[in-house]
């Protein structure tokens, strides 16, 4: 990758992070861990490598995105913001009553949104049924699916899996954005899901293992996605990530899974995020 | 008489997707290993690449169905009452419902009159789920010909629409000149002493009711309600006006479906009594669906019974 590409997607990165602080900060609630954690992946999505346009959110040929983790909608608006799908501002409207910024992903209102999704576990079937859609029909666009790591312990995940191998959905990326916990503490307490790389290659996938903040991992693993064309099989990208990842005082917290920030935690994040933002700006 | 003919509405639900998929190409039908029961065997015959079988999975069912209706085609999703409507409920609310997505739900095995199989398989809720989710149709027919133009009218209207069919055998009451519109209901025989408004398997035994109290020399008004939202609210209003006592029968709970949908409207704006014949507030279990369906009142009999209780408690003498 290109050294200006690298730095314009960090700042798009740094931009979503800013975005997640300022809508949850203005909603009183919300979801910033898991959105933080989110943040790099969507910027990789959105800025490099899905096809869609703001022009034509609707284009039948575009590749789809289901946020199936629907609790880091801060991360998927601050996303579609920036990429031109609506005004910037609108994101101080998150949660408030009459805004289009639904608590969880609304298709019918959020322009972009391809999926409504909340409810853990349905995204992914949802997507599955995309990506069948796009064989029958004849198209040739991808589906991404982003899940979290607690999200496995749904059941209607691996119901999802064994249809997408079934069906030989190889347009469909899974990614599981694995920051480690969970509402209730450490995922590898609350539920354990490991060995995930496991399951999924059992249940017929083709799996890869990659830092989910550091654009070189992110490459590789959308590389090995695109590969997988034409091999009549799913792939999972298991995407290594820190919950709260970009605010000091976050990372690593489950606390901050569904809580926002005060004034004073909002100045200061903002503050680390802005230093992060104008060094990138420098490089 | 000539003998009735007679065809269980789920034979008439794999006939018409079928004979709907041959000019319209956007139909894909779904199934959770039931095709033979549902009898979407008959579209896979003639339609396999059309034709998405999703193994014993009904809630990945629903959310496939909701992804291919983005992709602009028109799915019907097929399995139990029982499952679709109560298994994978969370699914429809939440994905086909909340997106309102041109998602057809066609549920086979409805009522106490799927028999043998017991009450974990008989669903006696679904028309009160369904309900309760706002923009979703619910539509169930008296016999094959109104089983057909349901299945016709729910792929011609945008949005979803849940189907429910059953598994025994349903009397003819329609001849080939019957049409069906969503949101209406049909009055099949006039009379003014009292209103049996029923939906599915009991309006055949509501006419036969209706034959029994003539001899009597009371007359009443036979009506299907197959549209069960929306309901036909001024037909019910002209029910209650016209013949003052209503009686709903359906192969349902009475809480949550076609008794409440009625009460519901005459409450607000024409009071007038309404008994509700359904089961009430119990299980099924194992039986033959005729044992079953007199046992749980959905008889000619019960219907004529109830009738003639209304007349005297509530007619002057």
């Amino acid at each position: 990758m290109e050294r200006e590409e690298k730095k314009r997607l960090k700042i798009a990165a740094a931009d979503i992070r800013k975005g997640i602080m300022t809508s949850t900060y203005y909603a009183r609630s919300g979801h910033p861990g898991g959105s933080l954690s989110a943040a790099d992946i969507l910027a990789y999505l959105y800025f490099h490598e899905m096809n869609v346009s703001p022009e034509d959110p609707r284009d039948p040929d575009r590749d789809r995105f289901v946020l199936s983790k629907g609790h880091a909608a801060p991360a998927l608006y601050s996303a579609l913001s920036l990429k031109g799908y609506f005004p910037r501002e609108d994101l101080t409207t998150l949660r408030h009553s009459g805004s289009h910024l639904q608590g969880h992903p609304n298709m019918r209102t959020t322009p972009g949104v391809d999926m409504s999704t909340g409810s853990l576990g349905q995204g992914l079937s949802t997507a599955a049924g995309m990506a069948e859609g796009a064989k029958l029909t004849g198209r040739d666009f991808r589906v991404f699916a982003l899940c979290g790591d607690g999200e496995m312990e749904e059941g209607i995940i691996w119901e999802a899996v064994m249809f997408a191998a079934q069906y030989k959905l190889d347009n469909l990326c899974i990614m599981v954005d694995i920051n480690g916990l969970q509402i209730d503490g450490r995922t590898k307490d609350v539920m354990n899901t490991d060995p995930l790389d496991q399951k999924f290659e059992a249940f017929g996938c083709r799996v890869i293992s990659r830092n989910g903040h550091e654009l070189e991992d992110l490459e590789e693993a959308f590389e090995f996605f695109r590969e997988g064309k034409g091999t009549g099989m799913p792939t999972v990208l298991l995407l290594s990530t820190v919950k709260g990842k970009g605010v000091a005082y976050m990372e690593n917290e489950a606390g901050w899974h569904g809580k926002a920030p005060n004034d004073r935690q909002y100045k200061i994040a903002m503050m680390e995020l802005e230093a992060h933002r104008a060094a990138l700006e420098v490089i | 008489m000539s003998e009735v003919k007679s065809k269980a509405t789920r034979v008439s639900y794999g006939e018409a997707v079928t004979e709907l998929a041959r000019e319209h190409n956007d139909i894909v039908v779904l199934d959770a290993d039931l095709s033979s029961a549902t009898k979407t065997d008959i579209f896979r015959k003639e339609f396999p690449e059309r034709h998405i079988q999703c193994g014993v999975a009904e809630q990945n069912m629903m959310n496939v169905a909701a992804g291919l209706s983005t992709t602009g085609l028109v799915p019907f999703a097929s399995t139990f009452a029982m499952f679709a409507a109560g298994r994978a409920f969370e699914m429809v609310r939440n994905t086909i419902g909340y997106g309102h997505l041109n998602v057809k739900i066609a549920a086979t095995h409805g009522g106490v009159s799927v028999g043998e199989d017991g009450a974990s398989h008989q669903c006696c809720e679904d028309f009160a789920l369904m309900r309760s989710i706002p923009g979703m149709t619910v539509l169930c027919p008296a016999d094959d010909i109104e089983a057909k133009a349901m299945v016709k009218a729910a792929y011609e209207q945008e949005g979803p629409v849940y189907l429910r069919f059953s598994r025994a055998a349903s009397p003819l009451i329609h001849d080939e000149t019957y049409t069906f519109t969503i949101g209406k209901g049909e009055v099949l025989r006039d009379g003014r002493d009292a209103a049996v408004i029923a939906v599915g398997l009991p309006v055949s035994e509501a006419l036969k009711a209706a034959e029994k109290l003539a001899a009597e020399g009371i007359q009443i008004r036979v009506v299907n309600m197959g549209s069960l939202k929306p309901v036909d609210e001024e037909l019910i209003l002209r029910c209650a006006r016209e013949c003052g006592k209503i009686v709903t029968v359906e192969e349902h709970t009475v809480i949550g479906g076609l008794g409440d949908a009625v009460s519901a409207v005459t409450s607000a704006h024409e009071p007038v009594p309404v008994i509700r014949l359904g089961v009430q507030d119990e299980f099924g279990h194992s039986g033959s669906a005729a044992e079953l369906l007199n046992e749980f009142g959905l008889t000619a009999d019960t219907i004529a019974e109830t009738v003639r209780d209304m007349m005297l408690e509530h007619t002057a003498v």
